[in-house]
């Protein structure tokens, strides 16, 4: 039974039977089908070229991500003296004014969210290359998280866009949203992207082969 | 609970789960109940009772909101004897003064756009299987890009986004919140529900089922999605 597998032992997958799963729709199909005919989707066993296309997306995101940092997201205006504040430096000014809370969402989806978004894929991409044969539950359960919080970074441009709107009292204040928006956008657009890519069935594979019993012969 | 897949049987009886490729023979778990993968802990088949009517009724909610929310004041401040109004819209386009254009059409897609599109596409796959007719045509390629969709629709990210704006803004001027404010806080929650009633293994299988019958008429108990009655296989 299922249940009684641990979870280090190999279990049956559909490459050990020569089949072709689609991550889409879960359908099956014999092994060397092109696309699937449930959904539509292009089939591949493993898909061989998915390293390469995170590490090319996770280098153009850590690209992005350095200016968006040393930049200002945010330029503020006020009596007529401009101020830019950088994605740190506004969670810093947040914190003064007695805001912690607030500061604290910032840092954790500007900075920690990204930050540790890069080391996590990195680590998942490494993990599989090198077949290493840490924690499998473990790595998947990584990855199913930063699938689902990477959209979170996207916050402070949100921020920014609501507050250069709203904010605009003529001479007296007004807020602009600074150069680091877009750099950071696009980082957070790349590394989802760079998740995206990766083929989460590589992390499995390094389990040993089955063993002739578990494969009856057909 | 699924069972580990024996060798050499029809592909139809089979799921292979799309996070860690372990084979299983189908076997659908009872409405509510979940059918998870033994190993990486996926879940593969999660039906529910009357799923696709929810999803139908909260994508047109979704429609709803979002549509009367751009037309509605969002937010206003005033400081000073000045005041100024912003619209959802407005938030949007505030990146197309300062030479990033492209900035505000990805806000604009993220925040109204995609989940325009994601809601529409679903009520146009899943209202004939509701109906008990045959799948429109372009069905299957339209509810596999709803899922594409997914994780790009942000409304709910921007919601918090404008919590924090709002902090930010509460030292430097008073702020009245318009409805489309509440209307897309009401979002966040439809949002989060119709995730929840989403099993896409379900929804394939109904779409393989009513293309395959012939008449297309055959009447479903209340849009229910893979019941077990119609399970291909048993343990």
């Amino acid at each position: 039974m299922a249940e009684a597998q641990s979870q280090s032992a190999h279990m049956l997958t559909a490459r050990d039977l020569g089949l072709v799963a689609c991550t889409q729709c879960t359908r099956v199909w014999p092994g060397g089908t092109e696309r699937c005919a449930r959904c539509g989707a292009p089939l591949v066993s493993r898909d061989s070229s998915s390293l390469s296309r995170v590490w090319a997306w996770w280098t153009v995101g850590l690209i992005c991500y350095i200016p968006a940092n040393l930049y200002p997201m945010l330029k503020t205006t006020l009596l007529a003296k401009t101020s830019g504040d950088t994605i740190v430096g506004g969670a810093v000014a947040l914190a003064m004014h007695g805001s912690f809370g607030v500061a604290l969402v910032i840092l954790i989806a500007s900075v920690a969210i990204p930050v540790g978004k890069f080391a996590a894929v990195a680590y998942l991409a490494l993990s599989v290359k090198h077949r290493w044969k840490t924690d499998h539950l473990k790595r998947t359960q990584l990855y199913e998280v930063v699938e689902f919080i990477g959209r979170w970074s996207m916050i402070d441009v949100f921020v920014v866009a609501v507050l250069s709107a709203l904010v605009q009292l003529s001479v007296v204040v007004s807020i602009n949203p600074g150069p680091a928006a877009i750099n950071f956008a696009l980082s957070v657009i790349f590394t989802m992207f760079s998740a995206r890519s990766f083929d989460s069935r590589l992390i499995w594979d390094s389990l040993e082969p089955p063993t002739d019993d578990k494969v009856p012969p057909t | 609970m699924i069972t580990n897949a024996p060798h050499a049987i029809d592909p139809e009886e089979l799921i292979a789960c799309p996070s860690c490729d372990a084979l299983y023979r189908v076997t659908v778990p009872e409405n509510g109940e979940r059918a998870v993968c033994a190993r990486c802990h996926s879940v593969l088949i999660a039906p529910m009772e009357g799923a696709i009517l929810r999803i139908v009724a909260l994508a047109l909610t979704i429609l709803i909101l979002l549509i009367t929310s751009l037309f509605l004041p969002f937010l206003r401040i005033e400081a000073n004897g000045l005041s100024n109004a912003t619209s959802i819209f407005g938030a949007a386009m505030s990146f197309s003064q300062s030479h990033m254009v492209f900035l505000s059409f990805a806000v604009m897609s993220l925040i109204i756009f995609v989940p325009i599109a994601r809601a529409m596409l679903l009520i146009y796959v899943l209202t004939p299987l509701i109906l008990g007719r045959r799948p429109l045509p372009a069905s299957r390629p339209a509810f596999r890009f709803t899922e594409r969709l997914r994780p790009w629709s942000m409304a709910e990210v921007f919601v918090l986004g404008v919590g924090v704006a709002l902090v930010k803004v509460a030292d430097l001027a008073r702020v009245q919140l318009g409805v489309a404010f509440w209307l897309f806080a009401v979002l966040v929650v439809v949002t989060i529900l119709q995730d929840q009633s989403m099993c896409r293994w379900s929804i394939w299988h109904i779409l393989d089922t009513r293309d395959a019958d012939p008449d297309g008429v055959r009447p479903e108990p209340s849009g229910q999605p893979g019941s077990s009655s119609e399970a291909p296989a048993h343990g």
